[in-house]
């Protein structure tokens, strides 16, 4: 039987308003489904998102939802569930809104390890406005902000989610949704902070300024600088400067930060001692 | 009964919070409203609530801001720095409709300005803290006591009316320490305003369904009402949209649901918008809110010892003003009103806008120093 997506979608507000051949949709429908693989209701799920075409992810979707500021997602939905630990949330940002003017959060979200689902979905431009150079734009394109070519480096995600210290790190392209579903099962099912680095097409405000104005071109560029770890690991570290790897880049087990608010209460409620370093297996 | 401690206002303020039901602090340090985190950070688990210093002044109200959406009531506080890097978030708690005390213990500015010193410099960033068209909800506290009730009467206008409320301490206020006497807490906690909640079907909920100057009615999350918020303009059930008659309306009513109210029936809520201390008989009017007002009431009493009538006007609701009152003083007084304040007449033109004249005695100090009885009756006399 056809999966239902009626049921997890507001479905007067389709059509979206993302361009013919945008990523988003496809991303929007692997997280559906892997919300329902994971059997949640949708009362006690909640998607908070940014400012920019990811932004109106959460308009979409059926369930308990927020449509903040630019940049301010992952402080937002702390506040949703650090209030509310039982109930499941999902951020959704773009690059420009996770890395760049929300940088800061992206960062200390990771740090807390809080157990929220981050969906960066990484088209590599500010497409909303027009086709600005985002912290993930190549270096050498062409952008409205840079009309003589970018020379702003290039930001990989995951390395920056991994060094501030996300239990769960994975990266996944929407050319193969069956692979984005499981891999973001994967991340709901991880207790702490899940960073998804989902590479998504923007032929319309990268691609036509830059030799792929189509979406299928776009598709094949990305395509061509993405692999998986295990051959991408294989590779020397000059080839390896050009290509992500994709797949779960990091996954272990760590103090989730509503567990570890959980001891603050129960020692201010006197039924255990202060809080010391014996508390933690790491001293510094 | 009434309980008598021994605190400082930031700390007051805390305990008030907690008291009118707050299970949510977020927020940054700064000097000079610190001690309401630390004293949050201590309180708020002890009943089951939770407390989280955040990586920056954005976040410190992002996350409380997130709270309170779903239905927790939540505070932040900071300083005059902290509300300029906040702007933007209170802008979508006031088109959102999200309840949330901001605590601003002012210190001298602009930027950096006097950390440690006090000013009341933010009375105008209170009225006008964001872009756009919204009306915020002011109190100040003149007192020990005020910083807690005036707390508590925060949360409760924050839920009657679904918005961002502003409680103003300044740096004297709330770093001083001494007795306070509070009402007794089942006085408070009878007191408690909580937001209203639509009870009918869930498919028949539109969280933003309401007639002009009426606030939203936003359930709580997870209760099986589940809607969209949005800092885009909305219709009735909170998705974005442009129309220009919903655009319209929507500000008018955000507006009016504030402004328009508290014209309407003189006030937010039951409780003074103002103290008037010897003032029936009095010949000249001292006008001061917060820690100036504490100089004004010795002031008074020195003026009276020589001879002179003084009285002494103090507003608690600084936003919207108490207007009315305000109107008859300046009639009642004429040019024998003396306006004093710590910035250079940010609430002297409110005044002069309600009575519709400048002839005032003013003032106005702006260098992180408290204004002495002395320097006021000084004042005062060469007026008379």
């Amino acid at each position: 039987m056809a999966f239902n997506y009626d049921k997890y979608l507001r479905v007067n507000k389709m059509p979206t308003l993302w361009c013919w051949g945008c990523g988003d949709g496809v991303i929007l429908k692997a997280t559906i489904r892997a919300i329902e693989k994971m059997g949640w209701d949708m009362n006690e799920v909640c998607v908070v998102s940014g400012i920019g075409c990811s932004g109106r992810f959460s308009s979409y979707i059926n369930c308990n939802t927020i449509h903040t500021t630019h940049g301010r997602t992952v402080a937002y939905a702390t506040g949703v569930k650090l209030a509310n630990p039982h109930v499941n949330v999902i951020v959704v940002a773009g690059d420009g809104d996770g890395l760049a003017i929300g940088g800061n959060h992206t960062i200390h979200g990771c740090r807390r390890n809080i157990n929220l689902n981050f969906i960066l979905i990484n088209n590599f431009i500010y497409g909303l406005t027009n086709s600005q150079i985002s912290p993930t734009t190549p270096q050498g394109m062409w952008c409205v902000s840079a009309q003589n070519g970018n020379i702003d480096p290039t930001f990989d995600a995951c390395k920056l989610a991994i060094g501030a210290g996300a239990s769960f790190v994975a990266r996944e392209t929407m050319l193969d949704p069956k692979k984005l579903e499981k891999i973001l099962v994967k991340g709901f099912e991880h207790k702490g902070f899940s960073f998804f680095d989902i590479m998504s097409n923007c032929h319309i405000n990268l691609g036509r300024k830059n030799k792929m104005a189509s979406a299928m071109e776009n598709l094949q560029w990305i395509d061509s600088i993405t692999t998986p770890l295990k051959k991408w690991e294989a590779l020397s570290e000059a080839e390896q400067l050009n290509v992500f790897p994709t797949g779960v880049l990091r996954q272990v087990e760590q103090d989730e930060y509503c567990d570890l608010y959980d001891q603050v209460i129960a020692a201010a409620q006197g039924k255990r001692g202060k809080i010391t370093q014996d508390d933690f297996a790491k001293k510094i | 009964m009434a309980r008598e401690v021994i605190s400082t206002g930031n700390e007051l303020a805390s305990k008030a919070a907690v008291e009118a039901g707050a299970r949510f602090f977020g927020g940054y340090p700064i000097t000079p409203s610190s001690e309401v985190m630390h004293e949050a950070s201590d309180l708020l688990p002890v009943v089951g609530g939770k407390f989280i210093q955040m990586e920056d002044e954005i976040a410190g109200i992002s996350v409380a801001l997130g709270a309170s959406m779903t239905g927790v009531k939540s505070y932040t506080a900071t300083s005059g720095p902290g509300i300029s890097l906040k702007a933007e978030q209170i802008g979508l708690g006031f088109i959102a409709e999200i309840p949330l005390v901001i605590i601003n213990v002012m210190r001298g500015g602009p930027s950096t300005g006097l950390p440690t010193r006090v000013s009341q410099a933010d009375i105008g960033q209170a009225q006008y803290p964001t872009h756009g068209d919204y009306a915020s909800i002011t109190l100040c506290a003149g007192s020990l006591t005020e910083c807690y009730t005036e707390t508590v009467r925060g949360f409760n206008l924050a839920e009657k009316y679904m918005t961002p409320v502003f409680v103003l301490l300044d740096e004297t206020i709330g770093h001083m320490h001494g007795k306070a006497v509070l009402p007794d807490l089942e006085e408070i906690e009878a007191s408690i305003v909580n937001r209203a909640r639509f009870d009918g079907p869930a498919s028949e909920y539109k969280p933003y369904d309401v007639p002009m100057n009426k606030p939203a009615v936003l359930n709580p999350m997870f209760q099986g009402y589940t809607h969209h918020v949005t800092g885009l303009h909305h219709g009735h059930e909170g998705f974005p949209t442009e129309d220009a008659i919903q655009c319209e309306f929507n500000i008018e009513r955000l507006v009016g649901k504030i402004n328009v109210v508290a014209a309407e029936n003189d006030g937010l809520d039951d409780l003074p918008d103002y103290e008037e201390y010897m003032l029936e008989d009095a010949d000249v009017c001292i006008i001061a809110y917060g820690s100036i007002g504490l100089g004004a009431y010795e002031a008074v009493q020195k003026l009276r010892a020589e001879g002179i009538k003084a009285g002494m006007f103090r507003p608690i609701m600084l936003w919207p003003s108490p207007a009315k009152r305000i109107a008859e003083i300046g009639a009642k007084f004429k040019d024998k009103i003396f306006i004093t304040e710590l910035n250079m007449g940010q609430y002297t033109r409110e005044i002069e806008r309600i009575i519709k004249r400048n002839d005032f005695t003013t003032l106005l100090k702006a260098n992180g120093r408290p204004i002495a009885p002395a320097e006021m009756v000084a004042k005062v006399k060469e007026m008379m």
